[in-house]
């Protein structure tokens, strides 16, 4: 046998187009199998819109329809309302791999986690041999575009095969349509799911589902406002890479290493370069572009041992607890769920990143009691539908004991069961996936921690919610026996005896012995000339379009049934994205969390009414009162908790 | 015979009296009674029966079951109060019926109606006839050599011989045994068997036991009613015959015979009028099953754990109880009368109950 020499290789050895390498890799792109594919391209179409739609500030409106023909071949629609794509800039975004605004950015946004539009171009042409469509309007006073594009997989180019122009009606958006053979069957259950779960974490967009067979399924706007839109940050000197410092440090403008450090990175102050730069033991004056692989690695080394800055959190742009819990009972109302509760933690990094944790928890209604609870995991907005068992989420949710918040779980630990929905919203600059597929989070300590936090919150909530259904029923008991009962016995002994009813009030006093709170939430229709909102993250664009808005209002009975005269201070808790408008008494204090009022000598067997609007809110956002009561033995008041502090 | 009811009435407003006067006071109303469970009876030497002990409950209206407790216990005194004056009386049923219309006081079950006309009971220390309260059931059945004077709904005093006057299915017991409805004009008998299934006691009766031993024989139907207990210890006292009973052999039936012999844990107030202290088991005992090598089922769960709280019973405390139900316990089985069948249909009349009454000296070889 002949020795096989370099050179022979040589003759084997090409370029490999991005065709092959599609096919090669397809597995971890989302197109693994004809079920995923269909799921993977609705993914991507429809993540690409959301994010178009919010980067110009317009309430996205989104369209999707899918045809199924036989032979397996599905044909995919997803259409916006958003700015569109200029005509030249088409071929590149739907007919290349790997191109786009958004790999470079360091921002929160959907797009980095898929692959692109391009790939279901590419995979719909590589299965059906047929092009794609793609339907463009920029302008509301002119025509809309209308290409046909193949992609030429040797060149990583989009090739226009007819273009026109049409009439549309929108003011602008994209319509792209592609065929594809997807495994409509099997794989519609997902497609649901997916645009059921988007539709919960983007409140604000209004999202049309048509299926082959004619059904459409509208998944309604909750909210008529777009999220804090997401700030681009420079990268964080912690979770940088050599290469990246290098490359990024070719391109830059600085000529110094101390103005380079100062421009191109978050969080270096000048105090910061200094005490890099005496790390890494350089000159502060040197010329980034002149530095060596060494000196680069001695900064690269110094960033890690300095102490350095957190970056920024404004930068994320978290949905919300109010918005969370509002698309969670719309999505869940055929459930009618006992209740929902949400949980928000600050914002945290792990290796310079920034991430926020929030989470949702359902519970009740008509969710199955026997089998394990359902998990919804989000990221960045977007639906993680895979993977479920390798996400740090389930793994965060697995090692807390759940068992004391009425969910049944094997000696404490693995995923619980019984009737509730877990929602986990992370969101980051840079969502550490595990894979390409990007369907799990990875196992970061700093993330698990942050999430375990959040349940916990929801936990306690759950807890204090089954203390009050508990205390509420006991509640409702007495009252029932003081007023109904009670008078009862009294005029029916005073009949037989032929006798005058005798006086009640000390004996309900004796019975009663507490002091009882209730609570009533009522929700008002109002012009808005009526609320002058003073702070609010939630500007309510409702109430400034149409002139209507919501108020939310509480009437808490304070009853004393104890002998003695009772004095003591109330809190209740109220949503941070509310606006405080009429409070009655006076309250000692408002605080973005709570309203707090001393309640002065209230006598016995009589009755204090307390009374304050919420404006900002829409109807049902605040549906219960969190009562606490301080400077009182708490086992004497029924309908509050001890208030525990800040 | 006009009853007086006065005494009754008197008792009646006392109940609501305390209340009245507790609301005046003010206090939270309240009513005591003894409990009313196994822990709570103790023999009466004097009466040989068990009666409650001192063990006392307090219903009162700190609480919202006691509360309504106390307006149930005021509608049904009402209630019993008007009938009274109305001359009407009632079933246990048809005032569970009534207080449909007693809004907040109405019952959920008749269980709990029944239960609180007995409570009423226990208070006033009046029977539930004194309240015109009757119950349900009876027609538990005698047939015997004996003759009884009953006065029908028409007044007339009439007589029944419980052998030629009645059918096969004998002689059927009213829900009112006192003296003033029933009297033994004559019997002729040397005991009295108490049978707790109808298919022995049709048994007994086509093979003629009642003729052939000198027996009369009364079909229990289960747990004795009231009035087939009165009857049986009516018969027993008056005229001095003795009383054996005759079970199915698991816990329950056990259950049966103490309520006949010793007096009901539900009935224990007024266990001296019901109770026949002088009656006797005659079986099936456990030992029966072992010596008659009788066919048998497992017992249950359920029937373990009766056997076993049947020990802590203080009825079961004697030497022979004690004995078979730990044997019992120890077969794991259970068997019934009809089980004797096994040997034929004549076995039960012409071997068993021969050998197990001249066993308890009830008959002479």
């Amino acid at each position: 046998m002949s020795k096989i020499t370099a050179l022979d290789l040589a003759k084997n050895q090409k370029e490999i187009s991005v065709a092959e390498f599609f096919e090669r890799n397809k597995h971890i792109l989302g197109f693994g199998n004809s079920t995923r594919a269909l799921l993977t391209s609705i993914k991507e179409g429809v993540d690409n819109s959301l994010d178009a739609c919010e980067e110009v500030n317009i309430l996205p409106d989104i369209y999707v329809e899918i045809s199924n023909h036989e032979d397996g071949e599905c044909r995919v629609i997803i259409e916006d309302n958003g700015p569109g794509v200029v005509k030249k800039q088409i071929k590149h975004i739907f007919g290349r791999l790997l191109y786009g605004s958004r790999f470079h950015a360091i921002r929160q946004s959907r797009g980095q986690q898929g692959i692109g539009i391009s790939a279901v171009v590419l995979y719909g042409q590589l299965t059906t041999g047929k092009h794609a469509t793609v339907i463009s309007k920029i302008q509301e006073d002119r025509p809309a575009a209308v290409l046909e594009l193949a992609i030429d997989t040797n060149k990583n180019r989009a090739e226009v095969i007819n273009q026109t122009i049409t009439h549309w009606d929108k003011p602008s958006g994209t319509r792209v349509e592609i065929s594809i053979i997807a495994d409509y069957k099997r794989g519609k259950r997902f497609v649901y799911d997916y645009l059921q779960s988007t539709s919960i974490v983007n409140p604000h967009a209004q999202i049309t589902y048509k299926e082959p067979d004619g059904a459409i399924h509208v998944f309604e706007r909750t909210s008529e406002v777009l999220p804090r839109k997401s700030v681009e940050i420079k990268p964080h000197p912690y979770g940088i890479e050599l290469g990246t410092l290098i490359k990024i440090a070719k391109n830059s403008k600085s000529r110094k290493l101390s103005s380079f450090l100062k421009t191109e990175f978050s969080s270096m102050g000048d105090r910061t370069v200094n005490v890099v730069c005496e790390e890494a033991q350089l000159e502060k004056n040197l010329n980034p572009k002149d530095m060596t692989r060494n000196e680069f690695l001695a900064i690269h080394k110094a960033f890690k041992k300095v102490k350095i800055m957190s970056p920024p959190t404004d930068c994320l742009s978290p949905i919300g607890e109010t918005l969370i819990k509002r698309s969670l009972k719309h999505e869940t109302r055929e459930i009618s769920p006992e209740f929902i509760i949400t949980a928000s933690r600050p914002a945290a990094t792990y290796s310079g990143n920034p991430f926020q944790i929030e989470a949702g928890l359902v519970y009740g209604g008509n969710l199955p009691k026997d089998s394990s609870v359902k998990i919804m995991r989000f990221a960045n907005r977007v639906p993680l539908l895979y993977q479920q068992g390798g996400c740090i989420t389930t793994e965060a949710i697995s090692s807390i004991d759940w068992r004391r918040y009425g969910l049944e779980q094997k000696s404490g630990k693995g995923i619980p069961s019984g009737p509730a929905i877990f929602l986990i919203h992370m969101s980051s600059t840079q969502i550490p996936f595990t894979s390409e597929s990007k369907e799990a989070i990875a196992d970061v300590s700093e993330i698990e921690n942050e999430i375990r936090l959040a349940l916990r919150i929801c936990a306690r909530k759950v807890q204090h919610h089954i203390h009050k259904k508990v205390r509420r029923k006991k509640t409702k008991e007495k009252f029932e026996l003081i007023t109904k009962i009670l008078p009862e016995i009294a005029n029916k002994s005073s009949k037989m005896l032929n006798k005058p009813v005798p006086s009640l009030e000390a004996i309900i006093t004796e019975i009663m012995d507490v002091v009882w709170i209730e609570d009533l939430i009522e929700y008002e229709k109002v012009k808005s000339n009526d609320v002058k909102p003073v702070q609010t993250t939630l500007i309510d664009e409702k109430m400034e379009k149409h002139g209507v808005g919501v108020i939310t209002k509480s009437t808490i009975m304070v009853v004393n049934y104890k002998r003695k005269p009772q004095k003591f201070n109330l809190y209740v808790l109220i949503p941070e994205d509310a606006v405080v408008g009429m409070v009655e008494p006076k309250p000692v204090k408002i605080s973005d969390k709570y309203i707090k009022w001393n309640l002065d000598d209230i006598p016995s067997a009589d009755k204090v009414d307390i009374i304050f609007e919420l404006a900002g809110l829409e109807e049902g956002d605040f549906d219960e009162n969190d009562i606490y009561t301080e400077d009182i033995n708490p086992s004497f008041v029924i309908g509050a908790d001890k208030w525990e502090g800040d | 015979m006009v009853k007086d009811y006065s005494n009754v009435i008197k008792k009646i407003d006392s109940i609501a009296s305390k209340i009245y006067d507790d609301l005046q006071k003010p206090e939270i109303p309240y009513l005591n009674l003894p409990t009313r469970s196994k822990s709570n009876i103790q023999f009466d030497e004097k009466l040989n029966v068990w009666k409650y002990g001192s063990n006392q409950i307090e219903r009162s209206a700190k609480s919202l079951d006691g509360a309504m407790m106390l307006l149930r216990t005021m509608y049904m005194v009402d209630f019993i109060k008007q009938m009274i004056k109305v001359k009407k009386s009632s079933t246990l049923r048809e005032m569970y019926y009534i207080s449909e219309g007693w809004d907040l006081g109405k019952f959920h079950s008749q269980n709990e109606s029944n239960l609180l006309a007995e409570d009423l009971e226990v208070i006033t220390s009046c029977m539930r006839e004194d309240f015109k309260l009757r119950p349900e059931e009876d027609g538990a059945r005698v047939i015997g050599n004996l003759t009884i004077e009953e006065l029908t709904r028409n007044n007339r005093k009439k007589k029944i011989h419980c052998q030629d006057d009645v059918g096969d299915s004998g002689y059927t017991i009213p829900y009112n045994v006192e003296s003033e409805k029933i009297n033994f004009k004559s019997i002729d008998a040397d005991f009295i068997i108490a049978i707790e299934t109808g298919g022995m006691f049709d048994r007994l009766v086509e093979n003629r036991f009642d003729t052939s031993y000198r027996a009369i024989l009364v079909h229990l139907k289960g747990q004795p009613a009231r009035s087939t207990r009165r009857f049986i210890k009516r018969m027993n006292e008056e005229s001095n015959i003795p009383v054996v009973v005759f079970t199915d052999c698991d816990p329950w039936s056990f259950r049966i015979f103490a309520s006949l012999s010793y007096g009901a844990i539900k009935t224990a107030h007024i266990s001296e009028y019901l109770a026949t202290p002088s009656s006797q088991f005659l079986g099936v005992t456990p030992s029966d099953i072992e010596n008659y090598k009788l066919p048998t089922d497992v017992l249950s769960r359920e029937d373990i754990k009766s056997l076993k709280s049947e020990l802590t019973d203080p009825r079961f405390q004697d030497q022979f109880w004690k004995n078979e139900i730990k044997l019992q316990l120890k077969l794991g089985k259970k068997s019934e009368q009809q089980a004797l069948a096994k040997y034929g249909l004549d076995y039960v009349t012409d071997t068993y109950l021969p050998e197990k009454l001249t066993e308890m000296g009830m008959i002479k070889k």
